[in-house]
């Protein structure tokens, strides 16, 4: 019998992207310490730099066969290659946006930077899990520097309130989670998801194992829930949105709805896929109520922040229907919803931080008024992104709600179909609300729309933009990326 | 008397309860939600002990150490979190974090 606990040198190369990472932030972490004010902007520039680095290893390791290493904890294929490729492109363009921000409110510090590659390290981690432990580990590692980010603004205490509400709900999370995975563990034997899988699918599941593993499922879907963000378990959302600091919540709103979305997968399609028609209908509940929520709650917001937190929601929502179908063409569906939420959340908060000067932050609907009239190309980029948002063809944001309803209209949930389509139509309202605001509006005395942001962010923002009506004109190829990762 | 596996999950079950209940119904200190959430994991623990032992398969312990690890890192940032909130509004009772809502 081979050792269990004995690796082979070479198999570390399928998680070099990761050690990569992890080396990269000590450098940095030191370098960090011995800058003085004028050259902190070197934290910075490394920290881009290693993303690109470490973005360009993952690269290379897309197309490789699939293979397990380190006890059987930690798995490469498309689906993680793929992923950690997006989700260090999307960290890349959010750390432009972020820079901007962290001047601007003077929060500019080396931490910042060193939490978000931990973050990413963490996010990397998840979905490359393949044991219920290494997707803990890395879903903690995740939590614990988004909470950090969100209380880095330490004199805000709005902040700080954002930081506590998100730290508790977020540790139940993580417990319904664990609760679930030790019933998962007991039932089964193994912290391998093969080897669930395997415990799962075998047709001579007896009554009293076949309760226990659902008893363990239905704390895994609420805990997944939770970091969704899904209704109900969304209370949240809109709090830690509206009181983090602009940058942290578009870090939130973005990249680790991809990496919770790749556990998503590793748990319940690749462990527990054969259970399917056990969380279908928890799926189908929690969707439609979170569309539903999503759609009515953003009505009456005045905060846009808060508008964008709903609006994530219902998002979530329409994700979450793509599992439903519980074929592969509904989880390519969702993987390509993911990838255009994504984009436009990115471009969405990137305006968002443009407008943000000196003391003063754009976060009330009613500083959008007239922005037309002084920044007509930033109304543009923000006209797009809430176009798309609201379902508008030719925008990503349309095909990505076309590609979900399809597959729900052809696994036959026609109701279901409706009722998402009845409440896209009812949040269409708020998102026309903002672009009424900016286009028809008289903007108020004073606001003069000075946009102080340095050229990169700006061209940036600009190609985010775009790529949302770029990548609206060409679906099918991105759509064949998604469902080719399963 | 012999301890059954049974016994340690409504053990388990127990505290688990106990913690999330004690979460939504506090009204008063912050200090007793983080209380409530180690409550939680240490009814994972248990449940993961428990199991361990009788399926003789230690992968179970060694994801106890982890949460335990975990636990401790969750416990030092909450703490770090309490000490800002007091520092911003001179209280650390759960009704002054009330000003984000809508």
């Amino acid at each position: 019998m081979t050792n269990p606990y004995s690796f082979d040198i070479a198999s570390l190369s399928v998680a070099i992207p990761e050690i990569f990472l992890l080396s990269a932030i000590v450098v940095i972490l030191l370098i960090d310490l011995f800058l003085t004010q004028p050259f902190k902007q070197v934290t910075y520039y490394l920290t881009q730099l290693s993303l690109l680095i470490t973005a360009i290893l993952a690269f290379n390791l897309i197309g490789q066969p699939d293979t397990i290493i380190f006890s059987d904890s930690f798995i490469l294929d498309k689906l993680a290659a793929v992923f950690k490729v997006l989700m260090l492109g999307a960290a890349m363009v959010a750390m432009v946006y972020t820079r901007h921000y962290l001047i601007q409110h003077s929060l500019f510090r080396g931490e910042y930077f060193i939490l978000v590659l931990l973050a990413m390290l963490g996010m990397m981690v998840m979905v490359s899990g393949y044991s219920l432990l290494t997707l803990y580990l890395g879903l903690e590692i995740l939590s614990l520097s988004l909470y950090t980010l969100i209380a880095i603004a330490r004199k805000r205490s709005n902040a700080i309130e954002a930081a506590l509400k998100y730290f508790v709900l977020g540790a139940i999370a993580s417990g319904l989670l664990l609760y679930g995975m030790s019933m998962v563990y007991g039932i089964s034997g193994s912290l391998n998801i093969g080897e669930i899988a395997q415990f799962s699918s075998a047709t001579n599941l007896g009554g009293r194992e076949a309760l226990i593993i659902n008893f363990g499922l239905v704390f895994l879907v609420i805990g997944i829930a939770f970091k969704l963000g899904a209704v109900p378990f969304h209370m949240w959302v809109p709090d830690v949105y509206q009181g983090a600091p602009t940058a942290t919540t578009m870090f939130i709103a973005t990249v680790p709805k991809i990496a919770v979305v790749a556990m998503l997968v590793r748990i319940l399609i690749d462990g527990l896929g054969a259970m399917q028609l056990d969380w279908q209908g928890l799926f189908v509940a929690l969707s439609l109520l979170s569309i539903a929520i999503g759609s009515l709650a953003a009505l009456m917001q005045t905060n846009i922040k808060r508008l964008l937190a709903y609006s994530t929601i219902s998002h979530i929502g329409f994700i979450m229907l793509g599992f439903v179908t519980g074929v592969i063409a509904g989880y390519g569906a969702a993987v390509f919803y993911v990838l255009a939420y994504v984009i436009m959340s990115l471009a969405a908060f990137g305006v968002i931080i443009l407008l943000n000067k000196k003391g003063f932050e754009a976060e009330q609907i009613s500083d959008y008024k007239g922005l037309n009239k002084h920044a007509p190309w930033f109304a543009l980029m923000l006209l797009i992104v809430m176009l798309s948002m609201a379902g508008v063809p030719p925008f990503i944001g349309f095909y990505a709600k076309f590609f979900i309803l399809q597959q729900i209209l052809s696994a036959g949930f026609v109701s279901i179909a409706i009722i998402a389509v009845i409440f896209a139509v009812i949040s269409a309202y708020y998102y026309l609300k903002i672009i009424k605001t900016m286009y028809f509006d008289v903007p108020e005395e004073g606001n003069t729309f000075s946009i102080s942001a340095p050229m990169d962010m700006q061209i940036i923002l600009s190609i985010n933009a775009v790529l949302i009506l770029v990548v609206g004109l060409l679906p099918n190829q991105w759509l064949k990326l998604a469902l080719s990762l399963f | 008397m012999v301890v059954s596996l049974s016994d340690y999950l409504i053990l388990s079950s127990i505290v688990f309860c106990i913690g999330l209940v004690g979460i939504f119904v506090n009204r008063t200190n912050i200090i007793t939600l983080l209380m409530c959430v180690e409550l939680i994991l240490v009814a994972v623990n248990t449940n993961f002990i428990a199991f361990s032992y009788f399926l003789e398969n230690e992968s179970g312990q060694i994801f106890v150490f982890f949460i335990l690890t975990v636990a401790a890192a969750e416990v030092a940032i909450g703490l770090a979190i309490l000490t800002l909130l007091f520092r911003n509004k001179g209280s650390i009772s759960v009704d002054v974090t009330n000003s984000l809502k809508g």
